[in-house]
């Protein structure tokens, strides 16, 4: 969404910005921006210009003795850089790391500097605020929540895209109402809000008023605005995986917890949706979730558990199955899919045994086929090729 | 000064403000375990990354744990350094640094000194039960160096090191997640980078990730050879350090031991760098004497300041970084090179053996010496002048490999004809050694005058920038400045490439406190003390010393009379003198 908002409206943000420097004494303002957004950045650099020209940017703003100039640096696309220490060594042309605050960067940023760091969200609302008035402001949202929040709506659901909705709505007028339900009129299961750092909420979270607060009392965090929604068909525990995954591959490697504990973590979630999970694992899971929780260094690390912990405890049954009966009710673990052909429904016809590519099916003409489960590599052929539906997945 | 109070394990404690919690508890008595954690106190050598975790403490009211290395005391903290909370946490942060470490100790180059290995065995560790993927990098050799990055923890000390106490930037961390590793840039050899080898990596590292290219193997075939001879050289620094690596207290003076135990482990002849460094100081001094005088005498062509060129790490650096400049460094060979090139003419004449079965090693402080042994320029046809270096550590290793008890050995004397030295020998091992015996041979010298006094404590001392003015009556006041770490001799460059360097002499060593802090010596873990104690012991070493210039030496005195025939002479010019290389490195990326 900050993209869109850098596209759609890059002076809002140039003008929070010089706002922001002259309530600081501040008169240099950069903009950290992934070299992977061309358009944004191509709107951006117009916008600086457009703004120069007409004296908004620059020497003596508007007559008023305030110099405010804005300079574009590019980031890589690290998703750690969006921590501000790690954002501001980056910017110096250092390895995009973490810190230890203090010292803040309000105390030493960039170059050593005094630094405000926001996000462009946060400034996009600034011109705003400063043309209605605070009190405008105030009244949208809750008590601790002030304001809209724009949400990047997601996943098994009617209409996805940007929807900017005042703080305190309830998931349950997003997904219902805005989102038009979920696709195919499936159940659903879950919805997952703050990115790869943030947790999953379910069908008791659904009156929930939005706002910063509920969300982490309810085990999430808004983080990046992201909200993904899933259905009856997701896995819970392959969802942890997925979004473990993508923390194991953004982490810096600075310390440890993050960057052995998150590859370990991953791998006992492996090891589960392969069908070889223990009830030890379950255990560890969560002791070493605690202890990353515990440990990291920054924010990244810090929230890295976070979607595994909140489907531990929002789907611990799952996660049961998964270790106990090698099951996953969604069907989405490869590896503990079950093949079997109905021997009162099999005809014989061999068209299942002659389709299998590793030939895990037996059996003699007109009479009933039998899968090898070792062998077989559910791949899901023979389903399709069965006339008669006797070949049953489970 | 302003202090503050918090509790730490229910005790209370009053700290300077700014203090952390790990070292308010160390002084309480606590000892909390760490390892990215370093710091060289009063050396300006430290590493404070907060990256590894282990020091992690329990602070009530915090929502998560605080590394103590970096958390600043605050008043009425009230802090828990053995909750479970905070040992589970502590264990299981170590266990997972086990997870991806090779278990090899028993052929680990840092065994028994691995900080690693010695915190698995204080927190008890019997099983790692994380399994999974582990680092799959291929080793690499260098002349001085052995990288095993499969045993990088990522403590980043080596980086500090490299980074900000020498300026070099040779290796840094590179990937991310789980393959983030402390590398070159593009993976390069050692070799290939701007490293200057000076080891001080080697020496910070608290795993096997980094080590010393060994070579004890070599000496003991050589040893058994019955076609060759064997003589060996020891520098100064060593003999204030290897009773360290016999349980004797830092500081302890083994000269004598050191002579004994190389004749018990079967060296033909044990002789000693001392002698080659007051050889140095003869053809060093006479260059300082002869380039200032035309200096003085109004010469823009000379080069001024001279600078020392003992240290190996400090010839690569100007040769990478500064090749413009390298004619100001001094031409003089190191007393490594020299006591090589004599021993392979001189010496290997006068016993009759022809040069190629005459094996020389040096026992050397350094790592970066290994790479001077196998520079084209210090040998003869691909024959070395000094064969193969070792270092502190591997002689300790080399006397205990040969059954050698080594605290209970008479002293012994070094073998002549290259074994007699003086007192401005022996301080070549610590900062300011150099200049000061230099000074001794080269104020005499120029005034015609026996030294007043022969101490120059004006030099002497642990800052990493020291200047001095030292008047040389009818002559000129000679200015004169000591550096350590190349982070302080780039700053000198810099100042001589802007033409603002206001010194006439200036000694340079890359290690902290000079040689005694020497990459080949045993491991101090970061405790200055030591460092401080090797220090104080050389110039003790050199108050003990009857002769304490080193023109008086008379084995130099000798060589000059027999061979040599005097300092900077076409004979010393063409064995004691050396040219430099632009090894500026080019990066290509292909």
């Amino acid at each position: 969404m900050d993209r869109s908002l850098l596209e759609g409206d890059p002076h809002s943000i140039l003008e929070a910005m010089a706002i922001c420097g002259y309530c600081i004494g501040a008169d240099k303002g950069l903009i950290y921006i992934r070299a992977e957004y061309p358009l944004a950045i191509h709107r951006l650099q117009v916008a600086i210009q457009q703004a120069e020209e007409y004296g908004l940017l620059g020497k003596d703003i508007l007559g008023t003795g305030f110099n405010f100039e804005i300079e574009l640096r590019y980031g890589a696309g690290a998703f750690v850089c969006g921590e501000e220490t790690a954002l501001i060594h980056s910017m110096e042309g250092k390895r995009g790391e973490p810190t230890f605050k203090p010292p803040f960067p309000a105390q030493s940023g960039y170059l050593g500097k005094p630094t405000n760091v926001n996000n462009v969200e946060t400034y996009a609302n600034i011109p705003v605020i400063i043309n209605k008035g605070a009190d405008w402001f105030a009244s949208i949202g809750t008590e601790k929540s002030k304001g809209t929040k724009v949400f990047a709506l997601a996943g098994k659901i009617n209409n996805v895209g940007l929807i900017e909705v005042p703080m305190g709505i309830t998931l349950r007028e997003i997904i219902y109402e805005i989102g038009g339900g979920i696709k195919g009129g499936k159940k659903f299961k879950a919805v997952q809000t703050g990115g790869p750092s943030g947790g999953c909420l379910t069908e008791k979270h659904l009156d929930t008023p939005i706002d910063y607060d509920s969300l982490v009392a309810a085990g999430s965090m808004m983080g990046s605005g992201g909200m993904i929604v899933m259905d009856e068909d997701d896995c819970m525990v392959a969802i942890a995986k997925f979004y473990l995954g993508f923390t194991v591959d953004e982490s810096c490697g600075k310390c440890t917890p993050c960057r052995v504990g998150n590859r370990r973590l991953l791998e006992i979630l492996t090891k589960i949706t392969d069908g070889k999970g223990t009830m030890e694992d379950l255990e560890e899971l969560k002791n070493l979730s605690a202890v990353i929780k515990d440990t990291a260094l920054c924010g990244l690390g810090q929230t890295s558990p976070n979607p595994v912990l909140s489907t531990i405890n929002n789907f611990w049954d799952e996660y049961v199955e998964h270790v106990t009966e090698k099951k996953c009710r969604a069907g989405q673990c490869k590896a503990l899919k079950k093949y079997m052909i109905d021997p009162a429904k099999c005809k014989g016809c061999t068209a299942c045994a002659r389709a299998c590519p590793v030939s895990a099916i037996s059996g003699t003409l007109k009479n009933p086929h039998v899968i090898n489960q070792l062998d077989c590599i559910k791949c899901g052929t023979c389903v399709e090729k069965c006339k008669f539906g006797a070949i049953t997945v489970r | 000064m302003d202090t503050i109070k918090l509790t730490i394990d229910n005790r209370e404690v009053e700290v300077p403000r700014g203090t952390t919690i790990l070292k308010a508890a160390e002084q309480m008595g606590i000892k909390i375990p760490t390892l990215c954690h370093f710091e060289l106190e009063g050396l300006a050598l430290e590493n404070r990354p907060g990256g590894c975790r282990v020091c992690v403490v329990e602070v009530v009211g915090r929502r998560n744990l605080a590394p103590a290395c970096i958390t600043e005391c605050m008043p009425d903290m009230v802090v828990k350094t053995n909750s479970f909370r905070a040992l589970n946490a502590r264990r299981t942060v170590l266990e997972l640094m086990l997870s991806d470490h090779p278990n090899d100790c028993l052929q680990c180059p840092k065994s028994g000194h691995c900080e690693l290995q010695s915190l698995a065995a204080d927190m008890g560790i019997r099983d790692i039960p994380y399994k999974g993927q582990q680092s799959q990098y291929a080793k690499e050799f260098s002349p001085s160096i052995v990288r095993d990055a499969n045993k990088c923890i990522m403590c980043r000390r080596c980086e500090s090191v490299c980074h900000e106490y020498q300026s070099v930037g040779a290796i840094g961390a590179i990937e991310r997640g789980f393959p983030a590793v402390v590398s070159t840039a593009f993976g390069k050899n050692l070799t290939d980078t701007n490293c200057v080898l000076c080891g001080q990596c080697v020496a910070v590292c608290p795993t096997g990730a980094l080590a010393e290219v060994d070579n004890t193997g070599k000496i003991l075939r050589d040893i058994a050879n019955p076609n060759v001879k064997t003589c060996v050289q020891v520098a100064p620094a060593v003999r204030v350090a290897l009773g360290e690596e016999f349980g004797m207290p830092a500081g302890s003076i083994v000269t004598g031991k050191i002579a004994a135990a190389l004749k018990a482990i079967g060296f033909d002849y044990v002789f000693d760098t001392d002698w080659s460094a007051d050889l140095t100081i003869m053809e060093e001094g006479t260059e300082v004497i002869g380039r200032l005088k035309a200096y003085l005498a109004g010469d823009k062509n000379v080069k001024i300041p001279v600078m020392t060129s003992c240290c190996p790490a400090w010839v690569n650096f100007y040769e990478k970084f500064y090749p413009e400049l390298r004619d100001y460094p001094s031409t003089a060979k190191s007393p490594q090179g020299m006591f090589g090139a004599t021993v392979k003419t001189y010496f290997a004449d006068k016993i009759g053996v022809p040069r190629k079965n005459l094996v020389c090693v040096s026992v050397m402080p350094c790592v970066a010496k290994k790479y001077e042994c196998e520079r084209e320029e210090l040998g003869v046809n691909g024959d070395p002048d000094v064969n193969y270096s070792i270092t502190t550590r591997e002689l300790a290793r080399l006397i205990k490999i040969c059954n050698i008890d080594f605290n209970s050995l008479p002293d012994a004397e070094f073998d002549s004809p290259l074994g007699e030295s003086t007192g401005a020998a022996v301080i070549f091992g610590a900062t300011g050694g150099v200049m000061e015996a230099a000074l001794r041979t080269a104020v005499e010298v120029l005034t015609g005058e026996t030294l007043p006094r022969i101490d120059f404590e004006e030099v002497r001392g642990l800052d990493g920038v020291r200047e001095a003015t030292i008047p040389v009556p009818g002559v000129a006041d000679l200015k004169v400045a000591v550096v350590y770490g190349l982070k302080n001799a780039r700053m000198i460059m810099e100042q001589i490439k802007a033409g603002e360097c206001p010194y006439h002499f200036v000694e340079v060593m890359a290690c902290p406190g000079g040689c005694i802090d020497g990459a080949g010596q045993p491991y101090h873990h970061g405790d200055a003390s030591i460092i401080r104690a090797r220090h104080a012991a050389i110039y003790e070493a050199d108050r003990r010393m009857p002769l304490r210039k080193s023109h008086e030496n008379p084995e130099v005195q000798a060589i000059y009379k027999e061979f040599y025939g005097e300092p900077c002479s076409e004979k010393s010019h063409h064995l004691l003198h050396t040219i430099y290389f632009d090894k500026k490195i080019k990066f290509d990326i292909d």
